[in-house]
């Protein structure tokens, strides 16, 4: 099972088998099953899907940020980076690929920006460990980071402390320090949900310009489907643990076989005289929990288009070799003789 | 009809500070806001976050007292009536909330919750209470043994039913749903969309729908009223949103928001700077240290609401420039 990048250029990241499992009082969950898909240099992936579906435990996992006591990381899982295997390597390995080759922003970044240190401190800190330039030359670089990402005034921002910077800003500081070291992957995990949207838009334009400028991956995870549209190339579309369709963010959009990715696309909310006031399509019930998933197809409960064989078995990933592949028995779309939704 | 008038809304938090502890500043949170709500339709409320939106929404139901302006409905001011005197408007006039479990009391179970509001303001007899409470929580597409549950065994999308059924259970005519599918998965989004638009047309409620999600109001709301830093900036039909929207603000917020369709790429509008505090607000109009069409005039004086068509006011000098000056509207 191999998704290649849809270039043909070589991956960077090549993720095979990946499973993460978590200790819980009510026992071992399995929060990712069997993921694989490869990063190529330059293009920007997108990970879909309701929350709780793994993708952040998936970029999680490439990155090795999750829980040592209560993680499980299976032996077959494969995350290869450079000749390296992330999934086994060991924390001075890890530390030496994280915030220098791969690096990775979060929905608040408050979080992860230390709020008893200046700004500038921050960024300074990443360039101390992943560069050899010295004290002066590092502040000339903070303050240049910090104007590349468009902070206003950064001679006199790099000295101010995190909780005087709008979260906007704070998002971009964020983006300075995972960039200030040029990395081959960007990992952005709902970076633009807290935002405002014209703060939103000013992120994606930052990241977008770039990712043209150093040729950087970028693996952006987010909910929302128009971001996706507008600057995704490929898409993946998680569910419950499990990758249910890939393709290019066109096949995903216009022609999506997965009932799954067709009933996310319906549900939102339309503009427009057409569907306005009109009820929205739904997806009945919810998400399955990681405590008590089916041995079937695990959106068969909620799909309008089940049979018995979907509550028989679940389906495997089957790739149709254009890049795109999904995880259903009767898929939708099918080229080149497309059945109609009635007619199923 | 207009059910509801409101006129010249102000609201401002005092901000104290200093080892006095004194009154240093004050947040404008709403700043002089004037619309009607006619009965029967569902108003949008939109801007970003901090602009007001919230403590418009409680003012209207009083929850949040005034500073100044006046809030009528059906023709009654009801801004300065005493806790008594409201007791027939807390029963008609409801809120549903964004974070539904944030608002329910966790040691209450959903029969309970219920029973509180329907008791108080004695909707039903006691002897048809368990009855009305089953129809309510089926009404709102639960299963009837939810009433005996507690909220945390609930989903978000769930909960949010019970917020719904907490706010229909006095039997309303007018609801604030404050940001009422912010949190939620797009499917479950659409899930409690559509019971709202179900319960609206059973009802008759007139509803006034506030969101940051310009999308969810174009789908959801007659007419939409765009906010920024406590003002009421353009006012319109919804469906004329994006062909006729004249307010710099409102243009950039359609034009940042992605399209859900990636055949349809397009630059998206990007505006300079932060949303500004409302601590310390500009003189004149409050988009200027943002706005892409800014002119002297705009820093000097806030600009009145002026009418462009039938029910479209826009609150502009460079918008309303050779718009007949009409009368200021609401
Ligand atoms: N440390 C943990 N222990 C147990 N379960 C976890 C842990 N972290 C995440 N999970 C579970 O893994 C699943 C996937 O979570 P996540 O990747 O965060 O979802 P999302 O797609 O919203 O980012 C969820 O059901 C979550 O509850
Ligand atoms: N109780 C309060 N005391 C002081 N400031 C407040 C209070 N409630 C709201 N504010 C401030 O008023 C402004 C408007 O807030 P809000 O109405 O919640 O905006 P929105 O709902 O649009 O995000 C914000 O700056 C907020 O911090
Ligand atoms: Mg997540
Ligand atoms: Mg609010």
């Amino acid at each position: 099972m191999i998704q290649r990048a849809a270039s043909n250029a070589e991956p960077i990241l090549t993720v095979r088998n990946l499973t993460t499992r978590f200790r819980t009082d009510l026992g071992l969950v399995t929060a990712v099953d069997d993921v694989s898909f490869d990063v190529a240099a330059g293009e920007t992936l997108g990970i879909v899907g309701e929350s709780g579906c793994g993708k952040t435990v998936t970029s999680k996992s490439i990155m090795r940020l999750l829980p040592e006591q209560v993680t499980r990381i299976d032996p077959k899982s494969r995350i290869l980076f450079k000749g390296v295997n992330l999934a086994t390597a060991d924390e001075a390995a890890m530390r030496s690929i994280r915030g220098d080759k791969i690096a990775m922003i979060f929905q608040e970044p408050m979080t992860s920006l230390n709020p008893v240190f200046r700004v500038g401190w921050q960024i300074d800190e990443a360039l101390k460990y992943h560069t050899t330039l010295n004290r002066a030359q590092r502040r000339a670089r903070t303050i240049e980071m910090l104007r590349l990402v468009e902070i206003p005034n950064p001679e006199r921002r790099v000295d101010e402390y995190p909780h005087q910077l709008s979260g906007g800003m704070r998002q971009r500081v964020m983006i300075a320090i995972a960039l200030c070291c040029e990395p081959d992957i960007l990992i952005a995990d709902e970076p633009t949900t807290a935002l405002d949207v014209t703060i939103q838009a000013q992120i994606l334009n930052l990241m977008e310009g770039l990712k043209r400028k150093l040729n950087t991956a970028i693996v952006l995870i987010t909910h929302n489907l128009g971001v996706v549209a507008q600057v995704c190339d490929r898409v993946i579309v998680m569910y419950a643990g499990r990758i249910i369709e890939t393709g290019s963010v066109h096949d995903i959009f216009h022609r999506p076989q997965h009932p799954y990715t067709q009933a996310l696309l319906e549900s939102i909310p339309k503009r427009g005289r057409r569907e306005h006031g009109k009820r929205l399509p739904t997806i009945p019930g919810i998400v399955p929990s990681l405590h008590d998933l089916p041995s079937h197809c695990r959106f068969a409960d909620r799909c309008r288009y089940k049979q018995d064989k979907c509550i028989a078995a679940e389906p495997d990933l089957i790739e149709t070799g254009d890049g795109r592949a999904y995880r259903c028995f009767y898929p939708l779309n099918q080229a080149p003789a497309a059945p109609t939704v009635g007619a199923r | 009809m207009a059910l509801m008038e409101v006129r010249n809304l102000v609201k401002r938090f005092p901000v104290r500070g200093g080892v006095l502890n004194r009154v240093i500043g004050h947040v404008h949170a709403v700043s002089d806001v004037s619309f009607d709500v006619h009965k029967g339709e569902t108003l949008g409320v939109v801007g970003e976050s901090g602009c007001g939106k919230s403590t418009l929404g409680k003012m209207l139901i009083r929850l949040i007292e005034p500073t100044s302006g006046t809030i009528r409905y059906e023709g009654k001011d009801i801004t300065t009536l005493d806790h008594v005197e409201l007791m027939p408007f807390r029963r008609t006039m409801q809120i549903i909330f964004q974070d539904p479990y944030s608002s329910l009391n966790p040691r209450l179970t959903v029969r309970s919750l219920l029973r509180e509001a329907i008791a108080f303001h004695r909707i039903v007899p006691r002897a048809e209470m368990d009855e009305y409470i089953t129809n309510l929580i089926r009404k709102v597409g639960l299963r009837a043994d939810a009433a005996d549950k507690f909220p945390h065994e609930f989903s978000g999308g769930q909960r949010q039913r019970i917020g719904i059924a907490r706010a229909l259970a006095t039997r309303p005519e007018f609801i604030v749903a404050d940001e009422p599918v912010s949190a939620l998965d797009v499917s479950i989004q659409a899930q409690v969309l559509n019971l709202l638009m179900d319960l609206k047309d059973e009802f008759g409620l007139t509803l006034v729908f506030i969101s940051h999600d310009l999308k969810v109001i174009q789908h959801f709301c007659d007419r939409v009223m765009v906010m920024y830093l406590g003002r009421a900036v353009e006012m319109m039909p919804c469906l004329d949103l994006d062909e006729q929207a004249r307010h710099p603000y409102s243009k950039a917020l359609l034009g940042a928001n992605p399209i859900d369709d990636p055949s349809d790429r397009r630059p998206l509008t990007i505006l300079q700077g932060d949303v500004p505090s409302p601590f310390n607000v500009p003189k004149g109009c409050p988009f200027t240290g943002r706005c892409p069409e800014v002119i002297d005039r705009c820093r000097e004086e806030m600009p009145p609401a002026v009418s462009h068509s039938d029910g479209h006011l826009v609150a502009c000098w460079v918008a309303s420039e050779g718009v007949a000056e009409c009368q200021r509207g609401a």
